[in-house]
């Protein structure tokens, strides 16, 4: 287990009650609370460094320039990325995976085509590719869940076939915690000549990336559910990839030479980097960066995974709920979804609420999983790095006066 | 805890979530509204049976929390027989109740006016809007 105690001292925003009770922040796939070394860093860049990058002779303009592009070195070495060429900074996993459906799908896919995803996406990664494929006619096709909410490789080799030119498939699933095999995955769609995209955005928090060993050819992931600001996000991708693209937005800063009629773009990675960028959004992602190092990712994973344990141990212990997803610990994030009796999600996190804890109800942007669970609305509980089984014990306190205070009304 | 809860549980709301009234839905000829919320996935079936400027009956479907089926099942109660602008004029009136403004008391608002506490909770208004909405839509594209 991770020291919570001191990791908590850092974020000045758990220190505070809500309805009377001690915050209990339980929201995390949703966004990351942010550490006093990022707000730091973004307020040292206001105050010191602010200017617009790649432009300015002037003294300010080179630190702007300097520290967004050391933000982008340490994404860099955080995924283990070839080159820097390779880290594209964006708004978050939307915009990345937007920018693929739109540059690379538009350019590579015709009718008949195949596109593969799964009934676990969370609708960032699904809509794009209903869009395209309404475009250009390709045929998006799901990979169907084992019971557990896992993913068997044998469905993944029925699914993906040599029309397949997209697979585009999440790392964790912000719904059930599952943890896929990317890498086997990859391979396959590599065995069929298509690209592997990569939903990172639950997985880049919380455990070691390595885009090399995991050979997927684009990985997407945001800021802010990393310890981050809103606003920014990666897109990783291929060199030889990323060279062929076009451009998805026009403008200053991605261009080379302008004329009247035509131009041309700046190298890899600026030619996607149109108008002036999320330049302290992207300094404050390397802080976070630096913070989670200092921490370890592999100790965060590893305290996700007894975190969990302890929740689904505690958890099953409560008559009537239901957890959703791997029954494994070990196959999981730190993600846990489940539902109260016949008390619906919401009513369960209002009740929370009241006591201090904060979780999610609802559809997680995801409605064709929750379709596949056969359920119209879910509670989640997710931890981080600042969870505690004190915070679980606090859960559990609370569901069973949930459960308690429902039956009693009823 | 339990003190704050009971401002949003009424036990009247959770007599109309158990046994909702108007369950159900008008087969013919009826004015058909389906709403939901997207953030959250409440989902409401609507159908209204309008003559002659009147809300002869109403009946909803539906899945969602406590807040919206008993607000949805309050709400069929409410329109019930009453004239389109005397449904419209119930609607605003709730709305300002959600707003935690002051409403007109001077109309009988009978089991609606346990959903009162539901503007101290301002992530569950939403939820007590949904079916309210769904009447609007329906009376007013009715009127057009």
């Amino acid at each position: 287990m991770l020291n919570t105690k001191e990791i908590r001292s850092y974020f000045p925003i758990l220190n505070q009650e809500i309805n009377g009770h001690p915050l209990v922040y339980l929201d995390n796939g949703a966004t990351s609370q942010k550490p006093i070394q990022v707000i730091e860093a973004i307020k040292k860049y206001y105050e010191f460094e602010n200017a617009n990058v790649h432009r300015g002779v002037h003294t300010l303009g080179n630190r702007a320039t300097d520290s967004y592009e050391g933000a982008r070195e340490k994404v860099r070495k955080f995924i283990n990325a070839k080159s820097t060429k390779e880290v594209i900074f964006t708004r978050g996993t939307t915009t990345a995976i937007n920018m693929v459906a739109q540059s690379y799908g538009q350019a590579n896919l015709k009718e008949g085509d195949e596109i593969v995803i799964t009934h676990m996406e969370h609708h960032s990664n699904i809509i794009p590719w209903q869009q395209l494929a309404k475009r250009t006619g390709a045929v998006l096709k799901y990979i169907d869940l084992e019971a557990d909410g896992t993913l068997s490789l044998e469905k993944v080799r029925e699914t993906i076939t040599n029309r397949t030119k997209i697979v585009s498939i999440v790392y964790v699933s912000n719904v059930l915690g599952t943890m896929n095999p990317i890498k086997e995955i990859t391979q396959i769609a590599h065995e069929h000549g298509a690209v592997m995209v990569v939903d990172g955005a639950q997985a880049a928090p919380h455990l070691k990336l390595d885009v090399q060993a995991l050979d997927c050819d684009f990985l997407a992931f945001s800021g802010h559910k990393m310890c981050g600001p809103t606003g920014i996000g990666v897109l990783y991708g291929k060199e030889a990839l990323l060279d062929k693209m076009e451009p998805v937005e026009f403008g200053g800063e991605m261009i080379d030479f302008v004329g009247l009629y035509d131009s041309t773009w700046k190298e890899l990675p600026w030619k996607f980097e149109g108008g002036t960028p999320i330049i302290a959004g992207a300094i404050g992602l390397g802080a976070a960066i630096d913070f989670l190092e200092e921490i370890g990712l592999d100790e965060i994973e590893k305290h996700e995974h007894e975190l969990a344990a302890y929740a689904m141990e505690r958890m099953s212990t409560i008559e009537g709920l239901t957890i959703y997803g791997p029954v494994d610990p070990a196959k999981r994030a730190g993600i846990v979804t489940f539902n109260l009796d016949d008390v619906h999600p919401h009513d369960v996190a209002t009740v929370l609420d009241m006591s201090g804890i904060a979780v999610r109800a609802g559809h997680h942007c995801a409605q064709p999983l929750m379709k596949w669970l056969q359920c119209v609305a879910t509670a989640r509980a997710s931890f981080y790095i600042y969870n505690s089984e004190e915070d679980l014990d606090r859960l559990v306190t609370g569901l069973l006066s949930a459960k308690e205070y429902f039956n009693d009304v009823f | 805890m339990s003190s704050n809860l009971d401002q949003l549980y009424r036990r009247v709301i959770m007599d109309h979530y158990k046994n909702p009234r108007n369950k159900g839905s008008i087969e013919d000829g009826a004015l058909t509204i389906d709403m939901n919320n997207p953030t959250c996935g409440d989902r409401i079936h609507l159908t209204l049976q309008v003559e002659d400027g009147k809300i002869q009956n109403a009946k909803f479907d539906g899945e969602g929390c406590s807040i919206s089926m008993a607000s949805a099942s309050m709400m069929t109660q409410a329109v019930k027989g009453k004239s389109v602008e005397e449904a419209l004029q119930l609607s605003s009136t709730f709305s300002e109740m959600m707003l935690g403004k002051d409403y007109d008391d001077s109309l009988d608002l009978e089991d609606i006016e346990s959903l009162s506490g539901v503007s101290q909770f301002p992530a569950r208004i939403k939820c007590a809007t949904l079916a309210w909405k769904a009447m609007e839509k329906g009376v007013s594209e009715e009127k057009e």
